[in-house]
């Protein structure tokens, strides 16, 4: 390897380490003396707890301790809210429940034994009395009179009412020429299924009173602050250390019940512990994304013309509030309906309602993808009724191209995009025409195509801190670097965000090399260690780079700066004719004048001959807060093809083009839209969380919760537009969520044009074999029927 | 994910072996490819206190000619068949089920033997081998008798085996000439399972149908003969109505047992079961000509 530059697909340094099974995650910690933990967990929806009794458990081969709710309830606090919304309703939320069990899962009880099998022979022996309860389970039936009640705090389980919105849809739809066309829109509840659980050991050092969490978490720093100011635990005196972590997809950016329990727990038996997550745990105690009941209306004029959008949403927050959870249906849903579409008028109403299900927060996403998909399948729907194709409707209401700033009817500003450059870039790529040719030979023939665009932008690179914090942010969105130079010249970098998946390690290290010069092997990536460096924030809103490099490409600059003005001293020249480039100072005009990085960062070290004033040493530290969010955006299309006899729907062509801003590492790019675009269409056609009435999980195991797997997917056809971002310093925007957010409407648009001649207008996700089968039956159906009533006619 | 306390034995004999399973009958369990009966001891829905590990027994895995028909070690896994030349091409289906049962790693581990004990309602071996027909050797400490295959799978996860049993072998008879046989599937999105999988074994002379072995899984409690569908079948020659008729029984035997889950309703599965049946017949009548 040698130097690498921006724009180069540098291959994934940690690769190797993580996929010959060297990597190091929470359950590769092991510590001397060290006690394993299991949950006793909550086994109905919604119980009163009458009693617990632990003393068979106490007594078990290797039990160390147990303790309830009610134990440790002083020690334990509440878990936080991380995100304010006027007149937010927080209940109490225990780590451990001692009074009543809202959703399954709910733990109640923690067994601390001498290895994890004890542990988990003993929560058998837990006999907890519940009085069981009335549960609810649906966020519009749980608003309803008579509904059974979670929470004192918040009559009629609503936890927020919040609005956004834009122009004045009342007004606009009065005009007579207005067409308002209705759908009520569910975007069904998803379980994320990271590869590595979650997981945490506690280390508790009893003669400094420290506490160290290794937590699998896409945000040490937080859990560090939220740790310290829920237990009241002096913040110095806590260190968090997220080591490698097999994904989170947004489910590991909460402070974690578990963590707190933990923590308290060993300074309790003095002695380290462990938990490491089932996968059947993590279907129940691991947030949930999605869950959206929305009654949704767009209006528009014959000719295409879209003049508004209306949205009144169920979104369900689960049974408490987990860390983000106000904010995922609010900002980051409503700001984005207006689409990449002029959309004058917007009228939005959200109502977050608690329910007997585990808590919902952001997922891969997050907010937006309920948005796109709701506005995408609504623009389709329109163009649908009034006869018009959906591109030619879509492209009339596009905004224009732009480069710096462009507010949009929700009042937010988007950053620069070519929105028709996009679509017109896709249509390259996919002849539509010939697609619509095909369609119509295919259905002569008895086979069933459909295509689906969709068109999204999206809210990333989190963000402003001060639009942030006005908005309810409970902390700042900034983030942070630091850079050291060795004296050998090579580098240690440690980073605010931490990976978990993204591929941090090469990427950064790919920044410093293209900007230092520095050989990319000679760099280290250090991250997720609280003790290692300065304050971040964390990984999550694809905010890494846009924010994170954006701050390390501060710090580089700091160097740059400090080694440009030594290597001009040292070779004494001026300044104005010291170049740099390639890792190496040269004064121009002056051929055997140079010296390399290195040798410069040398000499910061000798401190032999520092031009008067300078500092020894080369280290630099940047923290960066944005300007503007960033705004990736894009089209894609896909084909369908849907099999008559079974109603099985096969993903047969997917294009996508996608604006990122400037791409660092054009591989890494890629594949985090395959991968992105593979959960769109896992929740387009498979994924469903689903509850009985009760508050039971029928979907709770990979059995029956149908993640998408490789055979579903075609080759993608990826390409990108490239407008790069003036909201930061290297013009990045970010990728870890557009495939998921353009998929599934893209999925459903296609497969509702595969079966709109028989009369399908909508069907909701996933759009399961049996839901295509009886489509089909049904509206088959429908026509036998109107044939009859013609010929009765007759 | 942690299972409860268990003893392990790793036998390297049949008769050490079947003595373990009587000295600790009732408490102990054959573990073969493990890959059924270890998810379910870590979601401790199973807790055998003993286990009694076959791997070790050397001579059970194996693919013989016989001279009416082949014999299949018990502790033959999935790879070994479908890889097979002897049952590619004496059964063909069988091939080529095993090759599409789950993914590599199950497949190189999941064994005939395990998969005919634990009687899945959603396996596809015990509706493969149905259809075929044959027998299951099963042996004691003291005997060994021979299991006709249609008396085999009970109920759900029951089979005629007792716990102090071990299946060493699978006998499956030689097909008349002029047989086609094929297996359809439709996978569960989730585990991959069948909703509903169906077996034909098809003999056809001249234009007639002599015989027709129909098996479904996934559908009921258990794999299950189709049997109105051999009959529509049989005496006749095999025209598209025809077997369109047939295939439209095929759920007949399961009746009011048909699974409903979130996957499929019982109406959605007899409707898949028809469906699939009417493409195994169609593929193995193909096979046949
Ligand atoms: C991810 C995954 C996906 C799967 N998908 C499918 C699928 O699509 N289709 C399918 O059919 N199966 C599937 N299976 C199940 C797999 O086929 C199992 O391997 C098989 O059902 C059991 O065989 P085994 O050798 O693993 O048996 P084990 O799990 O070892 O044993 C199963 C049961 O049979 C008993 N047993 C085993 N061998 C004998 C013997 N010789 N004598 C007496 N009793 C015995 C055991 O005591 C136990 O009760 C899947 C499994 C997994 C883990």
């Amino acid at each position: 390897m040698a130097v690498a530059t921006f724009g180069e697909s540098v291959k994934r340094t940690e690769d190797p380490r993580l996929i010959t099974g060297r990597g190091k995650y929470v359950d590769d910690v092991r510590l001397t003396g060290m006690a394993h933990l299991a949950f006793v967990r909550s086994t109905y929806g919604h119980a009163n707890i009458k009693s617990i009794k632990t003393s068979a458990a106490r007594n078990a081969p290797g039990v160390i301790a147990v303790f309830t709710g009610a134990d440790l309830q002083e020690e334990l606090g509440g878990l936080p809210v991380g995100w304010m919304l006027p007149d937010l309703k927080q209940p109490p939320h225990p780590p451990l429940a001692y009074e009543t069990v809202r959703y399954l899962g709910d733990a109640v009880a923690v067994i601390v034994a001498d290895s994890a099998y004890q542990a988990n022979d003993a929560v058998e022996l837990v006999e907890v009395d519940y009085e069981v309860l009335p549960a609810v389970v649906n966020g519009e039936e749980a608003t309803k009179d008579g509904a059974p009640q979670l929470h004192e705090e918040a009559p009629n389980n609503i936890g927020f009412d919040w609005e956004v919105g834009g122009g004045d849809y009342a007004e606009a739809i009065k005009d007579p020429d207005v067409i308002v066309v209705k759908e009520r829109i569910v975007n069904q509840r998803l379980i994320p299924n990271s590869m590595e659980t979650r997981g945490v050991v506690a280390d508790y050092d009893v003669g400094k009173g420290n506490i160290t969490l290794y937590t699998s978490t896409q945000i040490p720093h937080l859990v560090k602050l939220l740790f310290s100011l829920v237990t009241g635990w002096p913040e110095q005196k806590v260190r968090v250390i997220a080591p490698d972590v097999g994904g989170g997809f947004g489910s590991k950016l909460y402070l974690y019940a578990e963590e707190v329990v933990a923590g308290i727990v060993a300074r309790q038996v003095k002695r380290p512990v462990k938990w490491i997550e089932s996968r059947s745990e993590a279907y129940v105690s691991t947030a949930h994304g999605r869950d959206h009941i929305c009654d949704a209306e767009i209006a528009g004029k014959k000719d295409g013309e879209i003049i508004g959008i209306k949205v009144d949403l169920y979104a369900n927050l689960g049974a408490y509030l987990s860390t983000f959870a106000p904010l995922i249906p609010t900002y980051l849903f409503g700001l984005m309906l207006g689409g990449v579409y002029k959309m004058p008028n917007i009228d939005c109403k959200v109502h977050g309602v608690f329910t007997n299900t585990t808590p919902v927060d952001a997922y891969r996403g997050a907010g937006r993808p309920e948005a796109a998909y709701l506005v995408e399948r609504m623009v389709s729907r329109f163009a649908q009724e009034i006869g018009r194709d959906p591109i030619v409707v879509r492209r009339k209401n596009m905004l224009q191209a732009h480069k710096n700033g462009r507010e949009v009817t929700t009042g937010v500003m988007y950053d620069s995009g070519d929105y028709k450059g996009n679509l017109n870039k896709a249509l390259e790529i996919f002849d539509y025409k010939q697609f619509r040719a095909d369609q119509r030979a295919a259905r002569r023939d008895g086979k069933l195509l459909g295509v689906g665009i969709a068109t999204y932008i999206e809210i990333c690179g989190m963000a402003p801190s001060a639009v942030a914090s006005s908005l309810g942010a409970g902390a700042g969105l900034w983030e942070s670097s630091n850079v050291r130079v060795h004296p050998t010249g090579k580098a240690t970098i440690y980073i605010g965000t931490s990976p978990h998946g993204q591929g941090h390690e090469t990427t950064m290290a790919q920044l410093v090399s293209s900007e230092l010069g520095i050989p990319i092997e000679d760099i280290e990536v250090l991250h997720g260690d609280t003790d290692q460096g300065q304050f971040g924030t964390g990984t999550f809103g694809s905010r890494s780079l846009a924010v994170g490099g954006a701050a390390l490409f501060n710090s580089l600059q700091k160097v740059k700066a400090k080694t440009h003005r030594l290597a001009s001293h040292l070779l004494e020249a001026d300044p104005k004719f010291v170049t740099f480039s390639n890792g190496t100072f040269a004064v121009e005009d002056i051929a055997d004048k140079t010296l390399t990085i290195q040798e410069v960062a040398g000499q910061a070290y000798a401190a032999a001959n520092l031009p008067d004033g300078m500092e020894p040493g080369l280290e630099e530290v940047s923290f960066f807060d944005p300007q503007n969010f960033a705004w990736p955006n894009g089209t894609h299309i896909c084909v369908v093809e849907i099999e008559q006899d079974t109603g099985k729907v096969e993903v047969q062509r997917y294009v996508a083009v996608d604006d990122f801003g400037n791409v660092l590492n054009p591989m890494i790019v890629d594949g985090m839209t395959h991968g992105g675009v593979a959960q769109g269409i896992g929740q387009a056609l498979s994924e469903q969380a689903v509850y009985t009435d009760d508050g039971q999980l029928l979907s709770g195991s990979l059995m029956d919760y149908a993640l998408p797997s490789a055979d579903m997917f075609p080759m993608m056809e990826l390409d990108r537009t490239v407008s790069p971002s003036p909201s930061n310093p290297i013009g990045v925007k970010g990728a870890g969520e557009a495939g998921t957010i353009a998929a599934s409407p893209a999925v459903m648009n296609a497969v509702v044009d595969a079966l709109a001649h028989l009369g399908v207008k909508h069907m909701d996700m996933p759009a399961t074999s049996e839901k295509v089968w009886r489509a089909i039956q049904d509206a088959k159906e429908a026509q036998r029927a109107a044939r009859a009533t013609a010929r009765a006619a007759k | 994910m942690v299972t409860s306390n268990f003893e392990y034995f790793a036998p390297t004999s049949v008769d050490e072996a079947t003595s373990l399973l009587s000295k600790y009958r009732g408490e102990a369990k054959v573990l073969a490819g493990g890959h059924s009966l270890i998810p379910m001891m870590k979601l401790r829905l199973a807790e055998p206190g003993i286990l009694v590990d076959i791997g070790q027994i050397e001579g059970l895995s194996y693919v013989r000619k016989e001279e009416d028909g082949v014999a299949i070690g018990s502790m033959t896994t999935y790879r070994e068949m479908a890889t097979s030349s002897v049952i590619q091409s004496n059964y063909p289906l069988l091939a080529d089920a095993s090759a599409r049962v789950a993914d590599l790693q199950v497949r190189n581990r999941g064994t005939i033997g395990g998969s005919l004990a634990h009687s899945d309602p959603a396996g596809d071996i015990p509706a493969v081998v149905l259809a075929i027909g044959g027998s299951v050797v099963a042996r004691t400490r003291r005997s060994k008798r021979e299991i006709n295959i249609d008396r085999f799978q009970v109920d759900l996860l029951t089979t005629a085996l007792r716990d102090n049993e071990i299946i060493t072998e699978i006998k499956l008879p030689g097909l008349a000439s002029g047989t086609g046989t094929a297996y359809s599937k439709f996978h569960q999105p989730a585990s991959h399972y069948a909703i509903t999988g169906v077996a034909a074994v098809i003999t056809i002379s001249g234009e007639t149908c002599t015989d027709a072995r129909i098996a479904v899984t996934g559908a009921g409690d258990k794999a299950t003969r189709a049997r109105r569908t051999e009959r529509i079948l049989k005496g006749k020659e095999l025209t598209p109505p025809v077997i369109r008729r047939a295939a439209s029984r095929a759920a007949a035997e399961i009746g009011d047992a048909l699974n409903e889950d979130i996957h499929a309703s019982a109406e959605y599965r007899e409707h898949l079961t028809r469906i699939h049946a009417g493409y195994a017949i169609d593929q193995a009548v193909a096979a046949a000509g």
